[in-house]
């Protein structure tokens, strides 16, 4: 077995990685610890008029 | 309001503008569109002449509602969001931004000429010849720099999610632009600086055409108008998204799946099998991210949900939201093949893209408008919010008799198709299909101008906006409960 069939079969599997990379993001973006800064960046749109003003 | 005295100074004026070349060119795509539905319904309107047929207006109207009216509100709403949430100042200034915006106004009158004229590059959504595709394509990039400038020398620390929703539409659609315009002109071997042929052939051909057109809908007019209301719906909303890190995963989602629906539109083709059921099945995992999005927007309002009975700009937008889940359900069952050897090449599909674009695209494109066109000008309000109220209404029974016409003509021409008799003959010959369409036809054709009704109402309203009227009932306090 060569490095490159390895790759190529790695390579085949390119469904699962996007899966894997996609729940990736899943897992980021609900991981509890994140909450507190993702959920605070919602106000970014709404700052905006303090300024303004 | 629009000048910033202690804050970042941003470039309005070039969003003005934009928004001007919006509101013309979406009540001249709108106009072109009913007239030629009247046409369908009485080809006597035709008029005899080569310029005015249905196969030369068809792009007209399709490419002024997508291109110049879309266009353009993504234009505006692009420059003005990402400076807004970047703390930025527009990057490249007036002078790029008047660069892009009278290029791309001269691009637009110059390709509906060549349509009118009769020339084509015959790429549905993407007709025009093959120097008007380059002339784009600078002017796009133009565009890609003053975005992506701007993002580039933000003082706010993270990109807000309407900007990854633009910056993946501007990317995408420049991917799409350049792979569908694959061509040789003739004039290379002495031919028509008018004439150009596309690399692709037979399949192929058909093939990337509809990886561009169904990502035209995915990109231009999905991404980019969720940008939108990833922005306008709090604003207007004066509450935070409801969940920004579902925001996240309905980016990610949609990055991932769309690209892969195309094929839904080659169903019972040459194309091979395995690419029609690839692209079913991505069209209906995208059930997914576009509820969860419509769920994100709908939500918003949770607490608030009484603007709905009192805000006519809140209805606009929280209804194209709920229309943005309906035509996204009912998109992925079209794309299910069992269903599509139905609805292919009937009126469905035709009322299925206006659910999407009048119900969708042009609600939040309005709701947008009247957030902003105040904003921009520097009034407190809109001239008059019951003239909201009543392009809301007529607008939206506009949109209901064309998408209710479409489906009973498309669904009955679809069954007629199919229908044999004892015999195994076709019972029915073509010219009955269409004789039995004509009163679905007008039905349409009369809620296509009960929807160019409402844009003049807009109009009108926003000229006595801009002029600094306010309208009587807005001055007289509130009546009763009612507001």
């Amino acid at each position: 077995m060569t490095l490159e069939s390895i790759v190529e079969f790695l390579r085949s599997l390119w469904g699962l990685w996007l899966m894997v990379l996609f729940l990736g993001i899943v897992f980021y973006a609900f991981r509890p610890g994140n909450k507190t800064r993702l959920e605070s960046y919602g106000d970014i749109p709404l700052r905006d008029e303090d300024k303004e003003r | 309001m629009s000048s910033n005295t202690d804050a970042t100074r941003y470039c309005e004026d070039v969003v003005k503008k934009f928004v001007l070349a919006a509101i013309f060119w979406g009540v001249v795509g709108f106009l072109a569109g009913d007239f030629i539905a009247w046409q369908l319904a009485f080809p006597a309107l035709n008029l005899d002449l080569e310029w005015t047929s249905f196969g030369r207006l068809r792009p007209v109207h399709t490419s002024a509602v997508i291109f110049a009216f879309g266009g353009n509100i993504l234009f505006s709403t692009s420059l003005y969001v990402v400076q807004r949430t970047s703390r930025a100042e527009l990057f490249g200034g007036r002078g790029l931004g008047n660069f892009i915006f009278w290029n791309f106004q001269a691009l637009i009158v110059v390709a509906a000429l060549t349509y009118v004229l009769g020339f084509t590059s015959g790429q549905e959504y993407a007709e025009p010849e093959w120097w008007i595709d380059l002339w784009l394509t600078v002017i796009w990039v133009a565009y890609l720099i003053a975005f992506a400038g701007t993002i580039m020398k933000r003082k706010e620390p993270h990109i807000y999610v309407a900007n990854w929703f633009f910056f993946s539409m501007i990317l995408t659609v420049a991917m799409l632009h350049l792979g569908n315009n694959l061509a040789v002109p003739a004039a290379l071997f002495g031919g028509s600086l008018m004439k150009s042929y596309n690399v692709f052939g037979g399949v192929q051909n058909a093939m990337t055409q509809w990886w561009y057109g169904h990502n035209a809908v995915g990109f231009f007019l999905t991404a980019g108008f969720l940008a939108m209301m990833y922005y306008f719906v709090p604003k207007r909303a004066e509450r935070p998204v409801y969940s920004y890190r579902l925001s996240i995963v309905h980016f990610w989602a949609l990055i991932f799946l769309y690209i892969w629906a195309g094929p839904h539109h080659l169903h019972y083709t040459a194309l091979p099998d395995w690419a029609q059921t690839l692209g079913m099945t991505f069209s209906i995992m995208l059930w997914m991210p576009s509820w969860g999005g419509m769920i994100n927007g709908l939500m918003t309002l949770s607490g608030a949900w009484d603007k709905l009975r009192t805000d006519p700009v809140m209805r606009f937008l929280v209804t194209s939201v709920a229309f943005y889940g309906m035509s996204t359900f009912e998109g992925p069952m079209m794309s299910i093949k069992a269903v599509n050897s139905l609805s292919h090449y009937t009126d469905w599909t035709v009322g299925h893209v206006h659910s999407g674009a009048l119900g969708w695209v042009a609600f939040v494109t309005f709701g947008s408008l009247y957030y902003l066109v105040p904003k921009l000008w520097g009034r407190k309000e809109v001239y008059s919010l019951k003239l909201v109220g009543t392009h809301f209404w007529v607008a939206t029974i506009g949109v209901v008799l064309y998408i209710t016409a479409m489906w009973i003509s498309g669904i009955m021409q679809g069954l007629m198709w199919r229908a044999y008799d004892s015999m195994g003959f076709l019972q029915y010959s073509f010219i009955e299909t269409v004789e039995a369409m004509h009163p679905y036809y007008v039905i349409r054709a009369l809620g296509g101008l009960l929807f160019v009704l409402g844009a003049l109402v807009m109009v009108y309203n926003f000229v006595k906006t801009i002029k600094g009227d306010v309208a009587e009932e807005s001055l007289a306090p509130a009546a009763s409960g009612a507001r």
